[in-house]
């Protein structure tokens, strides 16, 4: 899977992905976020729309993306979360830590 | 060859039928005994000696409750599922400081693997020698990146998960650098797998480098045998380290609840003493811009509080939180800034501080007398300390287990206690090396133990949730065999004070006490042997005494550690030989006391008996277990004079 940038703004980034975010995947998404980050947009948005399955590894890859961000003094927010993600998101107590957004467009506005 | 068998399925049969009745048989002995030591045969005239031999003695019978329900259920599995095409396989060889060519070998045997998979070398020794032949070889190589500088590198679970981030096939086989894998390894585990509930499958470890009679005591033939299949039967079999097919769906699931559950912890606890540390500064703080600053810094602190016990998300919670202490720090006046920077760097809380020990960092601000403007920039790094990020941490995910140096084993108890399977797989598929000198074989024994300890200590299996009773017990079972060195030491002691000095623990006639004891011996003595299946577990029995101070060290050690932070002086056994001279005996200078004290206490006790014409009824128990001492402390003697293994063809020549 490749992933496409968009930037916003002055330091946003929506990182968007289709099919799945996974063990082979996850790491793709973190350095794809790592480049980024060190690019100067430090408030990452990852628009999950499109992705259809998850598993553990990719929610690893999700927490390791928020590590980088938040030492970078920025954030990373996710968007766009299916409802079967959602599921994942709650088993795996990960929605104790990240909040889903509605927008990508949006997750940095409030 | 074509096997008609059932696969996966158990041998049960007549012989566990037996195991069953002589264990029931045995529990029943064991406690008509005990009881009646507690309630009528102890002398509490000497209450000194009689209360902790009645304690050691409940505790063995406790010992021998736990390995009747071990072996309750220790059947064989017959053959395994086929292995099915099309899994991603990862092959890890872990390393630290072995020597390369045992490595290497490792490497190409691991290459020869039939499954299709990767062969990485995962090399915490980050030896550029070693990246090369790795390169030659055509096989992976995985060192720690720069991200674990300063920060705790977790020994080998920590080599491990980090190269579970630089990898992704579904499934891992771990192999310490000395476990030589044969061909079928994959082809005879990974069917087990098709149970998607099935996180691990250990095979045994056996050693290639034994010679017979086997004087070190380094084959473990009871544990990987009757042992692991019996908490196979209660689906605990136990993660050994090495020779393990893992699931890294089940890996990573870990590591997401660790994560969330610590993040959740510390950012709470750090809300706390933020919270605490404003509000003493803002005590002490004039009116003006900095109490502005610290007021609103507090009431964003109590809403951060609030806010994460209403349930809102961490990551939302702590960027909030930021963002209004940012927001109010714009608004104080700047003030002497170098001066204050001076002052920081003196107290070592300069910008370059990488976060890696924050709670003694916030632990130091709580108790220090600030002035007000180094009291504020004390507050934002304490408010920096409230993160989601793990800064403390080199990986925010970490898979395997930290809290032991015995990685393993508190793995598989997180696995079991969510609700994953585990498999053990009884056929040799690794040849394994063996440590080949004393020194080298007590420094493992005792890293086993202090690690089964700090588990023990750290996440008791009794009360750690998931788990059923069963799989309690199982771990519970091996933590409780560790304490052993204890009641032996009272077990030598006894009949030392006995002979020497007539102090008598027990109080009955000989013939009572027979009565109780003999048949308790006697059916627990059956039970070990029907259980054992013919297995060579002397050795084993031998040195289950005869270390009994290592075990007590490693009880001490792993508390000391757990509950006052010192070290283990935590030591990676060396693959191969320590060439030492001499016989290592300061090493076992306790066990030489031990038997110097037993053989004199029989020639005491014999020119005892023969002056004052006692009954001999009441020593000869203790003649009796006295020589099953000295006779089990004897192997180290064989030990401390062992020189390694030398293949039959070379003792030739």
């Amino acid at each position: 899977m490749t992933f496409t940038v968009d930037e916003r703004g002055d330091s946003v980034a929506i990182v968007r992905g289709t099919g799945r975010l996974n063990m082979v995947t996850g790491p793709e998404l973190r350095d794809v976020v790592s480049r980024v980050v060190a690019s100067g947009r430090n408030r990452v948005v990852a628009d999950l729309s499109q992705i259809e399955l998850m598993d553990s590894s990719g929610l690893g890859a999700l927490i390791g993306c928020l590590k980088t961000a938040r030492e970078n003094g920025g954030d990373l927010r996710i968007a766009g979360v299916r409802d079967e993600l959602l599921m994942v998101l709650r088993l795996s107590t990960v929605d104790r830590i990240l909040k889903p957004y509605d927008d990508p467009e949006t997750a940095f506005d409030a | 060859m074509p096997d008609a068998r059932p696969h996966s399925g158990r041998t049960a049969g007549s012989r566990l039928l037996w195991v069953r009745i002589v264990a029931l048989l045995t529990v029943a002995l064991g406690i008509n005994y005990v009881a009646w030591r507690w309630w009528a045969s102890i002398n509490w005239t000497n209450w000194w000696i009689a209360v902790p031999l009645v304690l050691a003695e409940t505790y063995s019978l406790i010992d021998v409750g736990l390995f009747s329900l071990t072996a309750w259920r220790s059947g064989t599995r017959r053959n395994p599922p086929p292995a099915p095409p099309g899994l991603t396989v990862d092959v890890f060889i872990a390393t630290y400081n072995e020597e390369l060519d045992l490595v290497m070998a490792t490497a190409e045997a691991a290459k020869r693997i039939r499954y299709p998979h990767e062969t990485w070398i995962l090399d915490d020794g980050a030896r550029p020698e070693l990246a090369a032949r790795a390169e030659a070889a055509q096989v992976g190589y995985l060192t720690r990146g720069p991200e674990w500088e300063g920060r705790p590198r977790h020994a080998k679970a920590g080599n491990i998960n980090n190269a579970l981030m630089q990898t992704s096939g579904e499934f891992v086989l771990i192999l310490d650098a000395d476990m030589v894998p044969r061909p079928e390894i994959l082809d005879r585990t990974l069917g087990y797998f098709d149970d998607d509930r099935v996180a691990l499958v250990q095979t045994p470890q056996i050693f290639s480098n034994v010679a017979t009679g086997d004087p070190l005591g380094s084959q473990a033939p009871l544990f990987y045998g009757p042992i692991q299949e019996g908490k196979d039967g209660w689906n605990a079999a136990f993660f050994c380290g090495s020779n393990a097919v893992l699931r890294r769906e089940a890996l990573m699931h870990l590591g997401l609840i660790g994560y969330v559950r610590q993040t959740e912890q510390d950012v709470a606890r750090r809300l706390r003493q933020a919270t605490l540390i404003v509000r003493r500064t803002l005590a002490r703080t004039r009116p003006g811009p900095g109490r502005t600053m610290l007021t609103a810094a507090l009431s964003a602190l109590r809403e951060a509080s609030g806010a994460l016990a209403n349930g809102e998300p961490a990551a939302e919670v702590t960027y909030t939180l930021r963002e209004r202490v940012n927001e109010a720090a714009r608004t104080v006046v700047s003030a002497d800034v170098a001066a204050m920077r001076g002052d920081l760097i003196a107290l070592g809380l300069d910008q370059e501080d990488d976060g890696a020990d924050l709670d003694e960092l916030v632990e130091r601000l709580a108790q220090r007398d600030l002035s007000p403007l180094n009291a504020m920039e004390a507050v934002r790094v304490t408010l920096d300390a409230i993160d989601v990020g793990r800064t403390e941490e080199a990986q925010p995910l970490l898979p395997l287990a930290t809290i032991s140096v015995t990685e393993d084993m508190a793995t598989s108890m997180r696995l079991h206690a969510n609700g994953w399977k585990s498999v053990f797989h009884n056929e040799l598929l690794a040849d394994g090396l063996a440590p080949e000198d004393l020194g080298t074989m007590l420094t493992q024994r005792l890293r086993w133990a202090q690690g089964t300890m700090q588990v023990f200590l750290r996440e008791n299996p009794l009360f750690v949730r998931g788990m059923n009773l069963a799989q309690r017990l199982m771990y519970f079972s091996t933590m409780w065999s560790y304490l052993s060195g204890f009641a032996t030491v009272v077990y030598l002691a006894a009949p030392v004070f006995f002979l020497c000095f007539g102090v008598l623990p027990v109080r009955s006639y000989a013939p009572t006490f027979f009565l109780h004891f003999i048949p308790f011996l006697a059916a627990s003595q059956l039970l070990f042997l029907i259980a054992a299946r013919g297995l060579p577990t002397w050795r084993g029995q031998q040195y289950n005494l005869a270390l009994f101070p290592l075990w007590i060290e490693a009880c001490l050690s792993a508390a000391g550690n757990v509950f006052f932070r010192l070290p283990l002086n935590f030591a990676v056994t060396p693959k191969s030989r320590v060439h030492s001279d001499g016989l290592q005996l300061s090493r076992i200078r306790w066990q030489i006391v031990a038997a110097a004290v037993l053989v004199v206490a029989v020639v005491v006790g014999i020119i005892r008996d023969e002056q004052m014409h006692n009954e001999i009824a009441g020593s000869i128990v203790n003649f009796a277990w006295i020589g099953y001492s000295l006779i089990s402390l004897s192997v180290l003697a064989g030990a401390a004079r062992y020189r390694g293994y030398v293949p039959e063809e070379q003792r030739i020549e």
